[in-house]
């Protein structure tokens, strides 16, 4: 019900939105909550296991109840806090976990088993048998139990994620933020002020109080401008700090437009839902504020049944009755505010009940001293409370009540680091310890100050201390004049009684789950958690944990300190994982790195293939091929018979310069890089510091103190990394200096038969046996460009790579190929790459996989004995070269069968195929046009002594079992005339 | 004979401006690697203050302006842009061309660093990151060397194969900022 006259900081403007397939009408700064409630709209959820009607209970992001979906279809949002959400014009709201709608919701039948359902019950009843879990019961229970769902389709909505930096960080806008913030600020320290609800102001928002002869509210909006003037202040709103990390990080949700209509514009098209933030900050304060806590007692989950707080909240600023006859019930002086701001806004108070003897009297309202709510009446709404008190049960008639059981300082960030609350005997409630987050302050009501003089001041001395640290030093603000009221409060957790006693709504928990736990000696407060599910998930306990630990407590015979907290975990509010991953989606995943040919490839008609981050060729369809094997033959036999040419720039590059130069190489390399001739090129291998092969690849000698070294693809970062241990920590001594040069240079293999003759056609240089005989490499020019050619082979064909600078990568591709294809040869892809490579018996990193050796390659020949390098002496462990460990060798059919395949594995014929007769297994296939049958690799234990015999091949993820016959890994050429013709 | 033609990195995917802000490539200009030998710090610097008026900048930091300037690259190195290094500085530094390894863009726009916000994990408060100011770091998932050359615009470097994802990624992060009104 709306009062006039009550409310601030709202617009004028009627807003029409529906929910449940209604409409109605709020106004302009109406929350869906306070927007319900103003049309009487109580029931607006169905309770997660037992389906009970539930109402609002909360004006905060603490609200375990009114959880909503808004909008629909992909760009629906499930489990919304109504009480969180602004409404706009068309905004499309409904309830959650009901059906066929919220009124009548069929599930509710779980209530009348609620005796059958109890804590515990899944575990004891679901057990057996048990594939039964997975197959029926759990599916069953997610349907049953639960909150909203996804749409199942992808989310089209936009999501960010941010970095800020600041001085101070203030988190809460309360008196305890707002004067932290302006000290901050005036101290001219850069300050950020994040406020998690749409407005700042915190509790000043919903209180009728003065500060400095002001309505609250008013010095609140006041304080905000002049915040909002300063260049040095950043002001966040509807942004909760959600973590606290290591050195001064925290994380944030900022909800960006949730608010807002749906984009119909081109410019807001790209505006984010969420932005999900990192705060780094040299100091922080917290000014979160406090919870109010429920009070168990039985039936006191009926729509209807608000937090006391609540209440006030939602007619002081949103000028929103929530009920005609209210009833307060309370433990504690606070309360009793919200009868006394109802009874000036002319809403009826029938009483309130305190559970104290010695609660203050009231002025206009009876005040039923040393009373409990004790049950209630109502099914879709509260109709009546029945009032134990020495005078026995009475029932008063009431559709609204008002609970306080306490206020539970908001301590969740100061636990983010493993920080223990400690319980404060006077408040009943846990208080932050100092000092558990460095850096960080606390004040006001989370540090269990809940007068708002003292929060004021508090705030105040917060952030001159936390800038005192920084080195700055902040004169605190004139201390406005504000209400010093005491806090008085009487513990009151459980009122004893007939019926379900509710400690938290969101997961369905009671009193009696709670002490069932104990009994069956789930007794650790850690376990009655796990046990019962109290505290879990999106709403971490906000309203029922500590009531819940008190009455554990109680059941096992110990205080409150004794029993402990559960830990309170980030993030303080749920967070999207679309927020948390924004940018990460589709393509977002990774970075994509393109060739210089990327462009013409595509013209070709390429089909690319990932390697890595980049993206290669992997075959060029000509007309009249429909499958990629055709394809790839074809390739291969264009070099084999002709010429092709390959990008192959993605191969790591590293330009090594000055006098030990040849040092580093001749560590780095197993074999010898220091005797290598300037304008030679000599293949290399490269240990790990445990002996087994690192990397392989060529490195070319343009200098007396000049090297260019190529890794695979595959390792380019890898070895990258490695030189700069070796040099940083190994051989600091070494004057040397090297830098990547993959995306400086374009370089192209050129191989076949023919490849010299386009060569010699295309440069400027004559390249001939005698000027670029195998292995040779030197400057060259290339239709007017200054590059580099290479003599040297992945093929086994007489080949070249050559390498211009990047900016010529396009034109020089085009024309290699133009020449290419005059010669009757043309562009080779990935695929045919493969083939010509296994052919030779080359290897890639399907073959150096990290558990191989030099010694299993049959390359224990390239260790130099003539000097020592990285790895070499755990290359020599015992064990690195037995002889029946796994070595390189060919396979090639042996059978009817001819379809052999990578990752298969290798046994004897006549054994049986299981783990304990491995002999290994097949690290690259591919078909060989040249031959005309399947070829591949493998790594055969006592490979070398099994040449020409016959081992069983079998995959079963492909269903190939079939026999092989165990080759020489060298199948073409095997005498390399080929490669220096 | 007919010449190759060359191609930038960016060719074809800017400039590109969305609100007030502006994102285009760097005209090519040559890059050298310029990274001391040991002890060669002060000598190197004095060379190239002799032939290009530049010193060799401290870490985070560039030195010169306008033609040429050296930024600060990582560990012992920098990149001297503009200029084709002089020849004899390479008795003190070892000299590599990187002119074509990587792709130069520049942001403009007020607050560019509320684009700069989505992208890398640096500090870029005015105050903090200064005009000459320069960091490597990471924008998204790449590797990049980013500078704020002057109240209200940024220089930003990654490898050249990454400039499709470099022009996408900050493309995305200025319509985000822009959509914000």
């Amino acid at each position: 019900m709306r009062i006039s006259g009550l409310g601030h900081g709202m617009g004028n403007r009627p807003v029409s939105f529906s929910f449940n397939g209604k409409h109605y009408m709020g106004v302009e700064g109406d929350t869906l909550a306070s927007a319900l409630l103003a049309n009487d709209v109580h029931l607006v959820a169905r309770s997660f296991k037992y389906h009970r009607p539930r109402g609002i209970l909360t004006a905060g992001s603490e609200e375990p109840n009114a959880l909503v979906t808004v909008g629909e279809g992909a760009a629906g949002d499930p489990n919304i806090r109504a009480t969180q959400q602004d409404i706009f014009e068309g905004l499309v709201a409904r309830s959650q976990n009901c059906w066929p709608s919220v009124d009548r919701d069929v599930m509710a039948v779980n209530d009348l088993a609620a005796p059958f359902l109890g804590a515990g019950f899944y575990y004891k009843t679901f057990m057996w048998p048990a594939p039964f879990w997975e197959k029926l019961y759990e599916p069953i229970i997610r349907r049953a139990a639960g909150l909203g769902a996804l749409s199942g389709t992808p989310n089209t909505d936009v999501y960010e994620k941010a970095f800020a930096f600041c001085d101070l960080l203030v988190i809460g806008s309360g008196p305890a933020g707002l004067m932290a913030a302006l000290t901050g600020a005036r101290a001219g320290a850069d300050v950020i002020l994040a406020e998690e609800d749409s407005r700042m102001g915190g509790r000043l928002l919903a209180e009728v109080e003065e500060i400095d002869g002001r309505p609250a509210h008013v010095w609140a909006a006041e304080v905000i401008a002049e915040l909002e003037a300063l260049d040095n202040v950043r002001l966040m709103t509807r942004t909760a700090i959600t973590g606290a990390y290591d050195q001064g990080t925290f994380s944030a949700l900022e909800r960006v437009s949730h608010h807002l209509p749906p984009s119909q514009s081109l410019k807001t098209a790209h505006r984010p839902r969420e932005c999900f933030w990192r705060i780094a900050a040299k100091a922080s304060v917290l000014a979160a504020g406090a919870i109010e806590r429920p009070v168990a007692f039985p039936n006191n989950d009926r729509p209807g049944i608000m937090t006391a707080g609540a209440v006030r909240a939602y007619l002081n600023r949103w000028g929103v009755a929530a009920g005609e006859r209210i009833t307060v019930f309370a433990n504690n002086d606070d309360a009793h505010r919200t009868a006394r701001d109802l009874l000036a806004a002319g809403v009826h108070v029938t009483a309130v009940v305190d559970s104290r003897h010695d609660a203050p009297d009231g002025t206009g309202f009876p005040v039923i001293k040393g009373a409990v709510v004790c049950d209630t009446a109502g099914r879709r709404r509260l109709q009546s409370v029945t009032v134990r008190s020495v005078r026995g049960e009475e029932k008063i008639q009431t559709d609204c009540l008002a609970m306080s059981g306490g206020w539970n300082p908001s301590v969740h960030l100061t636990c983010h680091m493993n920080g223990r609350p400690r319980w404060n005997r006077e408040l009943a409630a846990f208080v932050p310890v100092a000092g558990v987050v460095p850096g960080m302050q606390v004040a006001g009501a989370a540090n269990g100050v809940f007068s708002t003089g003292g929060a004021l001041r508090e705030g105040a001395a917060a952030a001159r201390a936390a800038l005192a640290d920084l080195g700055l030093k902040a004169q605190v603000p004139p201390l406005p004049v504000a209400s010093e009221e005491v806090y008085r409060i009487s513990p009151l957790w459980a009122v004893p009684g007939k019926g379900r006693a509710w400690l938290d709504f969101q997961n369905d928990v009671t009193v009696k789950d709670v002490t069932q736990a104990a009994t069956e000696n789930f007794r650790s407060v850690e376990h009655m958690k796990r046990y019962t599910t109290q505290g879990m998930a999106t709403d971490q306990g906000k309203n029922s944990n500590v009531a819940a630990l008190a009455v554990l407590a109680d059941a096992t015979g110990r205080s409150i300190p004794e029993t402990g907290v559960t830990s309170f975990r980030p993030p303080f509010v749920p967070t999207s994982i679309a927020a948390m991953g924004a940018g990460g989606e589709g393509q977002g995943f990774k970075p994509r790195r393109y060739l210089t040919s990327h462009a013409a490839g595509l013209e070709q008609g390429a089909s690319n293939t990932e390697v890595g981050l980049w993206y290669r060729a992997s075959y060029f369809p000509k007309q009249g091929e429909t499958n990629w094997r055709q394809s790839c033959d074809r390739e291969v036999m264009m070099v084999r018979n002709a010429v092709g040419v390959c990008d192959v720039s993605t191969l790591g590059k590293i330009d090594i310069k000055g006098r030990d130069a040849a040092r580093l190489l001749d560590l780095v390399y197993t074999n010898m890089f220091s005797t290598l001739k300037i304008g030679r090129v000599r293949y290399g291998l490269m240990l790990r510091e445990d002996g087994f092969v690192m990397d392989d690849g060529t490195t070319a000698r343009l200098g007396e103190d000049h090297y260019v070294m190529t890794t695979t693809t595959a390792a380019a970062g890898q070895v990258m990394a490695h030189l700069e241990f070796l040099t940083q920590v190994v051989r600091p001594d070494l004057d040397v200096r090297f830098t990547s040069v993959t995306d400086h240079w374009a370089q192209f293999a050129i191989a076949g038969p023919k490849a010299r003759a386009l060569v010699d056609g295309l440069v400027e240089e004559t390249v001939n046996g005698d000027s670029w005989p195998f292995m040779a490499c030197g400057e060259i020019t290339v239709k007017g460009v200054r590059g580099r050619l290479f003599r040297i082979s992945f093929s086994g064909e007489h080949a070249y790579e050559i390498a211009v600078p990047a900016r010529y990568g396009d034109a020089l591709y085009r024309a290699l190929v133009a020449q290419a294809e005059r010669l009757g040869g043309g562009a080779y892809g990935m695929e045919a790459l493969n083939v010509l490579r296994i052919e030779k018996g080359f290897i890639t990193h399907a073959e150096i996989n990290g558990t191989v050796t030099a010694f299993d390659l049959g390359m224990q020949g390239l260790i130099s004995k003539k000097k020592s390098c990285w790895g070499k002496a755990l290359s020599e462990r015992a064990g690195l070269m037995d002889e029946d460990r796994m070595q390189l060798v060919g396979l090639k059919p042996a059978g009817a069968a001819q379809d052999i395949s990578a990752g298969a594995h290798l046994f004897d014929p006549d054994a049986s195929v299981e783990r304990v007769n491995d002999l290994g297994y097949v690290t690259s296939v591919g078909f060989s046009p040249t031959l005309g049958h399947m070829i591949g690799l493998a790594m055969l234990s006592a490979g070398r002594d099994r040449m020409g015999d016959t081992v069983r091949l079998v995959d079963h993820t492909r269903g190939i079992d079939t026999l092989c016959e165990v080759v020489n890994p060298v199948f073409f050429d095997p005498e390399g005339g080929r490669v220096r013709g | 004979m007919d010449d190759l033609s060359a191609k930038s990195p960016c060719e074809g995917l800017l400039p590109a401006t969305v609100g007030g802000f502006t994102l285009r490539e760097e005209p090519p200009t040559t890059l050298t690697l310029i990274a001391p030998y040991a002890g060669q710090e002060a000598a190197l610097s004095a060379a190239m203050d002799a032939a290009h008026g530049l010193a060799f900048p401290a870490p985070n930091r560039t030195t010169g302006s306008g033609e040429a300037r050296a930024v600060w690259f990582g560990r012992r190195q920098a990149v001297l842009m503009g200029p084709d290094a002089q020849p004899g500085l390479a008795a003190h530094a070892a000299l590599t061309d990187i002119s074509d390894g990587w792709a130069v863009v520049r942001l403009d726009g007020d607050r560019a660093e509320d684009v700069l916000a989505r992208l890398v994990p640096v500090d870029l408060r005015p105050r903090v990151f200064q005009p000459g100011h320069t960091a490597r770091t990471e924008l998204r998932h790449m590797m990049a060397s980013l500078t704020r050359v002057s109240a209200k615009s940024f220089q930003i470097m990654v490898f050249r194969s990454f400039a499709e994802t470099l022009v996408h990624d900050v493309k995305t992060a200025m319509e985000a900022v822009a959509a914000r009104g």
